[in-house]
């Protein structure tokens, strides 16, 4: 199962790029079906959430690589009745960790929340809601 | 950095070294709170916000024995719906000198009483009033998605936008994610953490003030009970009230001259631990914990000079079950990992038990204002007056919001 949306907007910021600038090449590269993690020029450190600083060497410098979108299921949490107007309930939420180590908030294509485990190898797949926004999913890998 | 900052917390060092002598810092043991007062916890005030901070500063008041017009400090919370010039000119207050409010909602339950001190402590006020008014059931709920997604065009969390449109959008489900790894990492069922629920709901049973006085709820009505978010039910969440507490704290010298015996501020703090975010805190080295409580609780501790087995009675923060129970871990009222047969069966956590906890029925079964109702509690055990006193407790511990940028603090008697 996927999450299902009703006719109502997706909840999301209409100041991304402005009062958050670090997040935009993230975003941008969620347009393109990349994953862009933010990583430290200076030392390496991968830097999720984006920021503007890196908080191991204090560099302002930084770069993005695409990260390969595999990963596992870290931990995950269903809703049975909905929070907001555009989510049909039940649906689960995931907290992925990526194999190069950031975590991420999402959702599961195509799996029944009961069927949702801990441990669970999962990769990216791309979904486009619509102009303006494409978020990132995951699917069982393999 | 990172490294340090979890073996820290994973080995439950707290780095002194790098701290303020507890020598140097001037609220230990020199401020007091000397008043508390509530307005009726109800699910449907039909008065505004203003009008209940107003009624709770001024029975604080009485209940110190000091007139309104000696109030010169004002203290509350940020997310609030009270206006301070509306206050200062319906108490008649003629002599402030100092206003300030606290950020990150729950998280700032101890610091609004810490800066309160601070201020009292170095002379520039004399009585603080701390005070917090919501109408979290008839008004705003900070517990609704939709609440939250209003807040997006503003954004105070910038993190939100990673959260938002995959439908997570609550702090219930938020404190799921991390309630359901420490489940995972640490063999904690579900009948466990219902424990948390059934007990409390025993303490509101016998304290008029709750909102679930006279109302009991056994293990099984618990386990009966609709998944909100799992793994989290219904009995998981904090009640949604309508209602104002205030507290006020003065120097300790002048507290013993005023009415009510004095409990005194042994040791307070705030924390902000790495990869802080406003409850997603998810890209830490592991989130089967509440960072958050246990630097706020140590630092409490460090100052106070005293440790978890020092404490007699505690009152911790549960927006939801978890929140409370991973706190009795963060506060070393048990091992890390252990809270769920901690609190098996309940006897641990009752008046007579090894850590009497959120003896008012707490945010789940007393009231549920931003934590101050815990404040107040805390108060009333170490003046010997709660509806479920402990025997002769000389401590107790107090904590704030997980998740978020937080606060802990211990009071003396």
């Amino acid at each position: 199962m996927t999450i299902q949306y009703t006719d109502k907007p997706i909840p999301h910021p209409a100041l991304w790029g402005i009062i958050y600038r670090s997040s935009t090449p993230f975003w941008e590269g969620i347009k393109e079906k990349k994953l862009l993690i933010q990583k430290c020029k200076d030392c390496g450190k991968i830097l999720h959430p984006p920021r503007p600083m890196c908080p191991g060497c204090h560099s302002t410098e930084c770069e993005h690589i695409e990260a390969s979108g595999k990963g596992t299921i870290y931990s995950y949490t269903t809703y049975s009745k909905s929070p907001h107007k555009s989510f049909k309930a039940p649906y689960s939420v995931v907290l992925v960790e990526l194999d190069e180590g950031p975590r991420l908030i999402s959702n599961m294509v195509d799996v029944k929340p009961e069927d949702i485990e801990i441990g669970m190898p999962v990769e990216v797949a791309f979904d486009k809601i619509d102009d303006d926004l494409t978020l990132y999913k995951f699917k069982k890998a393999g | 950095m990172a490294r340090k900052i979890l073996e820290e917390y994973m080995n439950r060092k707290y780095d002194a070294d790098i701290k303020p002598k507890p020598a140097l810092n001037m609220i230990k043991d020199k401020t007091a709170i000397v008043g508390i007062g509530e307005t009726k916890f109800t699910r449907g005030s039909g008065r505004d916000e203003m009008d209940m901070a107003c009624e709770a500063i001024k029975k604080a008041a009485d209940d110190a024995g000091i007139k309104l017009e000696d109030i010169d400090g004002l203290e509350t919370f940020t997310l609030d719906r009270t206006a301070m010039p509306f206050i200062v000119s319906t108490l008649g207050l003629k002599n402030l000198r100092f206003a300030s409010e606290v950020s990150f909602g729950g998280g700032a339950a101890c610091a609004v009483t810490l800066h309160a001190a601070a201020i009292v402590a170095t002379g520039v006020a004399k009585n603080v009033v701390c005070y917090r008014s919501l109408n979290e059931s008839s008004g705003h709920k900070f517990g609704r998605g939709d609440g939250y997604a209003k807040y997006m065009l503003t954004a105070p969390t910038p993190h939100y936008g990673y959260t938002f449109p995959m439908g997570f959008c609550t702090p219930l489900s938020w404190a799921g994610a991390w309630g359901r790894r420490w489940m995972h990492e640490f063999n904690v069922s579900y009948e466990q953490i219902g424990w948390w629920a059934v007990v409390l709901r025993e303490y509101a049973n016998k304290n008029p003030l709750a909102l679930f006085h006279n109302k009991p709820m056994t293990h099984e009505d618990y386990m009966n009970v609709q998944m909100i978010v799992e793994p989290l039910r219904l009995f998981d969440c904090c009640v949604d009230t309508d209602g104002a507490c205030a507290h006020i704290v003065t120097t300790a010298e002048r507290a013993k001259d005023l009415k009510q015996k004095p409990v005194y501020i042994l040791g307070a703090g705030q924390s902000a631990p790495i990869e802080q975010e406003i409850q997603t805190v998810y890209n830490r080295p592991t989130i089967a914990g509440l960072f958050e409580t246990w630097y706020a609780a140590h630092e409490a501790y460090r100052v106070a000079g005293v440790e978890g087995k020092d404490i007699d009675v505690a009152e911790l923060y549960d927006p939801y079950s978890l929140g409370g129970i991973m706190s009795l871990e963060e506060c070393d009222f048990c091992e890390r990992g252990d809270a769920g047969n901690f609190i098996e069966g309940g006897d641990n956590i009752r008046v007579d038990g090894k850590m009497p906890t959120n003896t008012s029925g707490g945010l789940l079964s007393e009231a549920y204002i931003h934590g101050f109702n815990l404040v107040n509690e805390g108060v009333r055990q170490l003046r010997g007056t709660s509806y479920n006193q402990v025997k002769d407790p000389e401590l107790c511990m107090v904590t704030a919001g997980p998740g978020v940028p937080s606060s802990a603090m211990v009071l003396r008697n």
